[in-house]
């Protein structure tokens, strides 16, 4: 006898599909956005004439590349090396399920949310480790070493910003977080902690290796670092993941220090998406005005401003709850 | 000393390339004018023509217009070679080699003069330039000049496109369409 099929599971495959739509869709216009924003701050019209205003750039860029070579260099292990790309990708596709869209959007309300997507990014570092490690390239190496590094350490000031938020509101459910703030711009947490919404900001940049802190695919001295063997679909599911990546760092930002949903007149998944593209206009827009930094600058901002600071933001905190 | 026998000739570059597993037409032919608007160049430029190939980057020119101002540092990764400038003899064989470890489908641009026969270094008894680069790998453009305006640079990226897809994809201009 077959029994029924549990609905939680359905609801999780469905959920699943959508999330992968999401991220599929979010990467295609990211790459537009990148590559429009990128144009007009250099004072230049960016992507024109495929399609209007090169609205099709992105399909062309994503199908070439389904279209290329695919190659595996000579004495990697193959399985592994076309395993990293995809355990960059699925772990990113898992953290969509617990974030809350909207007030009914959500797939899964669990109580350890913010823990499980904490988690899950940082599997990516292990993707980034095999990738430079099978691809038998000394740039692959050092791009992975470099990868690795920067993700350990700048786990440790994400963590800490985040506590702040958790002590306020006394719980690691994303949709109460959300909940715990109010309407209006004033009564986000970004308003109360500012500090902490700063280093999270910083350290977001960090772990989703994007510039000035992409020193693990520095152009000028790795070639591409830890993606420079993979042609093809390898490294468009790399790029796709960053992208990924990018977006739950937005969306995590806009749910702890923004109000989530929450927004002024009406909430809804409306306000969400506002917020968590701004966040991402500004992280593209970093990434086109500052320079690169050098790995020690990289560390020392982390170990001697980042951390004793969310420490001290911590502390304060903890002081004025208890009082 | 004897001049002969200083192997200073290189093998041609190896262009084989894997069949693509899916070869039916009109799929085919998507794809062409996918890789026609998407042709990403290899960041790599031998001589004084690569500060043109970066004037063809910049906000004047904007190769972005035209899906190309994605400047790959891989091989792996890009779709164009541009040869941008001088090969020297010690050169010749990392040119090579970067053309060989690029996945294909692939295109090669010469631009300038000295990467089309050599340009100004050719005289008797040279020995230190390769007298153009379609001596070792093959080249689908010629962009002559010394060095080539970025336009120029930008009428041979149109000529690749042509050449994939068998259609000129953007107006002439004016002084041409007057000829
Ligand atoms: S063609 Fe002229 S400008 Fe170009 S590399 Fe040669 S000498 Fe320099």
């Amino acid at each position: 006898m077959i029994e029924a099929i549990p609905i939680q599971l359905v609801i999780m495959l469905v959920g699943l599909a959508a999330t992968m739509a999401f991220v599929g869709l979010n990467a295609i216009v990211l790459v537009y956005l990148e590559r429009k924003v990128a144009g007009f701050i250099h004072r230049r019209p960016g992507p024109y004439e495929v399609g209007p205003h090169g609205i099709l750039q992105p399909f062309a860029d994503g199908l070439k590349l389904v279209g290329k070579q695919i190659f595996t260099p000579k004495g990697a292990d193959s399985f592994l090396y076309w395993l990293a790309p995809m355990i960059s990708m699925a772990p990113a596709v898992v953290c969509f399920l617990v974030i809350p869209f909207g007030p009914h959007l959500q797939i899964i309300n669990t109580n350890v949310g913010l823990v499980l997507i904490l988690a899950f990014t940082g599997v990516n570092v292990l993707a980034l480790c095999i990738a430079g490690w099978t691809s038998q390239n000394k740039y692959s190496l050092l791009g992975a070493a470099r990868g690795v590094s920067q993700s350990v350490a700048y786990e440790i000031p994400l963590l800490l910003s985040v506590l702040p938020i958790i002590f306020l509101t006394g719980t690691f459910n994303l949709f109460d977080i959300a909940t715990n703030q109010g309407s209006w711009p004033w009564q986000w947490f970004v308003v109360t902690q500012p500090l902490a919404f700063i280093i999270f900001f910083i350290c977001a940049l960090a772990e989703t290796n994007r510039a000035p802190f992409d020193l693990p695919e520095a152009e000028s001295e790795l070639t591409a670092g830890f993606h420079t063997e993979y042609s093809g679909m390898g490294f468009a599911l790399f790029f796709l993941s960053e992208y990924a990546y990018m977006v739950i760092a937005a969306c995590v930002g806009a749910i702890l220090f923004l109000g989530g949903f929450k927004g002024p007149i009406v909430d809804g998944w409306w306000w969400f998406l506002a917020k968590v593209y701004i966040l991402l206009l500004i992280m593209i827009w970093i990434r086109w005005t500052f320079p690169r930094v050098r790995f020690d600058q990289l560390l020392n901002i982390c170990w001697k401003w980042l951390i004793p600071l969310a420490i001290l933001n911590l502390l304060i905190t903890l002081l004025v709850i208890a009082l | 000393m004897a001049q002969e026998n200083q192997g200073l000739t290189f093998p041609f570059a190896d262009t084989t390339t894997d069949e693509p597993i899916v070869d039916i037409a009109p799929v085919r032919k998507i794809l062409d004018i996918c890789r026609a608007m998407s042709l990403w160049p290899m960041t790599f430029g031998l001589a004084c023509c690569a500060i043109e190939m970066m004037g063809f980057g910049m906000a004047r020119f904007d190769s972005a217009r035209f899906g190309a101002e994605v400047f790959r540092p891989s091989p792996r990764q890009s779709d164009l070679m541009i040869v941008a400038g001088t090969i020297s003899r010690k050169m010749a064989p990392l040119v090579v080699r970067l053309y060989e470890q690029m996945p294909g489908p692939k295109w090669v641009i010469a631009m300038g003069n000295c990467a089309i026969s050599g340009g100004p270094f050719v005289y008797k008894d040279q020995y230190g330039i390769v007298e153009g680069v379609d001596t070792i790998i093959p080249v689908d453009v010629y962009v002559p000049g010394c060095p080539p305006r970025p336009e120029g640079l930008l009428e041979g990226l149109f000529h690749v496109q042509k050449k994939i897809t068998g259609k000129r994809w953007w107006p002439l201009p004016q002084t041409a369409e007057a000829n």
